[in-house]
């Protein structure tokens, strides 16, 4: 849950701070996978007990209950977040209420609620979510690609390094929201160039991490795989990915939120669709409401797409985690 | 079964190595001369840092001589079976997956190459541990592991870096007796870089003594106990000689 909530607290931050954050991101890797917060009655089940549990009718459902949960119980224990959230719901309705603002300055939960349900019968909703989910996800596609081809190539080759690194760290010096217009100019309003700033956004920490991985190749693994005669097919499929992996879906992780922040921007800049138009609307119509709903709706995308990239590490790194 | 008639397995002539350091580099090795005939097992004894991982790295060609040659016979690299001194396994990969590795990388069908495995799985006593991951193993085992992986693919040279040093002295002797055993049945070149002077007696028939760094060869001295050899050959005189003379000449 922790992890969640960083994510969310990604995507109402500058882009720039983000890839400031990097670094630090690689460090706590390692450890954050080896160390998943079970609970430690999940993790210790030794056969004696399995049965002890079996006895028991409300001991083994609630196994079962947290076997179709373990996703989320490996994370952490829902139930605290879950408290503060609503409390934090409670304490906004009456403050919307008890303050006597207006609703197109504070529009209490229950008006919001409201509204998502609107938005969501007539269909405007899940339209523009899709559309926005779309660019997201083309982005994060085709910035990720494109990362793991430069940084492959720049792990293999000093002069490619050398080369193209002073253009990749300067290209990190200008903000987002400045080269959104250039995009929108040359390819136009639509799709294309939503899914050309995700990529931008993403290329960069994908890049970072793909190469970071691939640096940290174990050399004693390298000179095993030499002296079976290796080709370079088997080194890279057998050697080279599986200890990238880690830090690489590091990477992605930070990947995914930034690509949301992506798509927001473009649609600020130019766009007849998605939620960040969607906000924009509200915005111009003092519909308060409707760019709460809009900004609910960014955030738990943001937060699906970290899920489903920790679930696929969880997937992958298998032989990381503490059984 | 020394077959010093033929043409040497591999010849080194007066091979040198130097690591690159601020002041002039480190040399490592020096004049290094030696040739191991086909199926003999030679071991290397010398003191910390006398160049003798260095000398089997030369050797599988994973690092180049700084000057000198090394001829292998028919002029081509051979295949190595290579036991690092750490265990070096992959961490994704269990026991099983790690002792096929070489087996995929030439290609040999699964189904064989598993059964391969399963048969050094015997071999080493790990049995129960095929899917258990290299971080679930000691060091012992994780080392077995190491040597199994190394004859998985039947490979025309050994070359082992203390590959022993992990193990306690019960499981050690057994290591040596099935290592002798492996190595007569199957014909194969060894050179086994060790620490223990009783180790290199009971399995060599040649026995390289380096010097401090930079390491020369101070001492080649054949044994020439018949195989198999059995524990009691470590009470006779002949051997506690020899042992002599390897102790003086390590000091
Ligand atoms: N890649 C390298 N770069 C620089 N120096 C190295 C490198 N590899 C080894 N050395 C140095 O070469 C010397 C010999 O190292 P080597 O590992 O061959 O010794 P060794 O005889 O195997 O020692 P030990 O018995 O402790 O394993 C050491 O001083 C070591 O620091
Ligand atoms: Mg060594």
């Amino acid at each position: 849950m922790p992890r969640y909530f960083s994510a969310g607290f990604f995507v109402a931050r500058e882009p720039i701070l983000i890839i400031l954050y990097i670094k630090n991101m690689n460090h706590s890797i390692k450890k954050d996978i080896r160390d998943p917060l079970i609970p430690i009655d999940y993790r210790i089940e030794s056969p004696v007990r399995n049965n002890s549990i079996q006895a028991n009718p409300w001991v083994s459902l609630n196994r079962k209950l947290r076997e179709m949960f373990r996703f989320i119980h490996r994370t952490q224990n829902i139930w605290i977040p879950l408290f503060t959230f609503v409390l934090g719901i409670a304490l906004w309705e009456a403050f919307a209420r008890l303050s006597g603002l207006p609703a197109f300055i504070i529009p209490p939960p229950s008006l919001v609620a409201k509204r998502f349900e609107i938005a969501l019968l007539d269909g405007s909703l899940l339209q523009n979510t899709l559309v926005t989910f779309l660019e997201v996800l083309l982005g994060l596609l085709t910035g990720t690609c494109s990362a793991v081809l430069v940084g492959y190539t720049i792990a293999k080759s000093k002069g490619f390094e050398h080369l193209v690194s002073p253009f990749l760290v300067a290209s990190q010096a200008i903000p987002i929201v400045a080269i959104a217009p250039l995009m929108i100019i040359w390819f136009g309003p639509g799709l294309l160039s939503k899914v050309l700033i995700c990529a931008l956004i993403v290329f960069f920490p994908v890049l970072v991490n793909t190469v970071v991985g691939l640096r940290n190749v174990p050399h004693s693994l390298d000179e095993l795989m030499r002296s079976l005669h290796a080709t370079r097919r088997q080194m890279l499929q057998l050697l080279e990915i599986p200890s990238a992996l880690p830090i690489f879906l590091g990477g992605l992780k930070i990947g995914a939120t930034l690509s949301v922040i992506g798509a927001v921007v473009g649609e600020f800049v130019g766009s007849d669709k998605g939620l960040g138009f969607l906000i924009n609307i509200g915005r111009g119509q003092y519909d308060t409401a409707l760019v709460f709903v809009a900004v609910f709706t960014l955030v738990f995308l943001a937060l699906s797409l970290y899920g489903s990239v920790l679930y696929l590490e969880r997937q992958l790194l298998a032989w990381q985690n503490n059984h | 079964m020394v077959k010093t008639h033929t043409p040497p397995f591999l010849s080194i002539n007066d091979l040198d190595a130097t690591f690159p350091d601020g002041n002039g580099g480190l040399q490592v090795l020096k004049s290094i001369s030696f040739s191991v005939y086909p199926q003999e097992f030679v071991c290397v004894l010398g003191p910390s840092g006398s160049g003798k991982s260095t000398l089997l790295r030369i050797l599988a060609g994973l690092l180049p001589p700084t000057s000198g040659e090394i001829v292998f016979q028919n002029h081509k690299q051979p295949r190595i079976g290579f036991v690092f001194q750490q265990a070096n396994l992959m961490p994704w990969r269990t026991t099983l997956q790690n002792i096929t590795l070489p087996l995929e990388l030439e290609n040999i069908p699964a189904d064989v190459a598993r059964r391969k495995a399963q048969e050094l799985i015997d071999l080493i006593g790990l049995n129960g541990f095929e899917s258990s991951l290299p971080r679930d193993l000691s060091g012992g085992m994780a080392q077995r592991v190491a040597l199994a992986r190394a004859l998985a693919h039947d490979p025309d040279v050994l070359l082992l870096d203390e590959p022993f040093g992990m193990l306690d002295a019960l499981t050690r002797e057994r290591m040596w007796t099935e290592l002798s055993r492996i190595w007569q049945v199957s014909q194969k070149t060894v050179i086994m870089v060790t620490h223990s002077i009783s180790e290199s007696l009971f399995l060599a028939d040649r026995v390289l003594v380096l010097t401090a760094r930079p390491g020369r060869i101070k001492l080649d001295l054949p044994v020439n106990f018949p195989h198999p050899r059995l524990e009691e050959i470590r009470y006779t005189k002949h051997f506690g000689a020899l042992a002599r003379e390897l102790k003086d000449s390590i000091e």
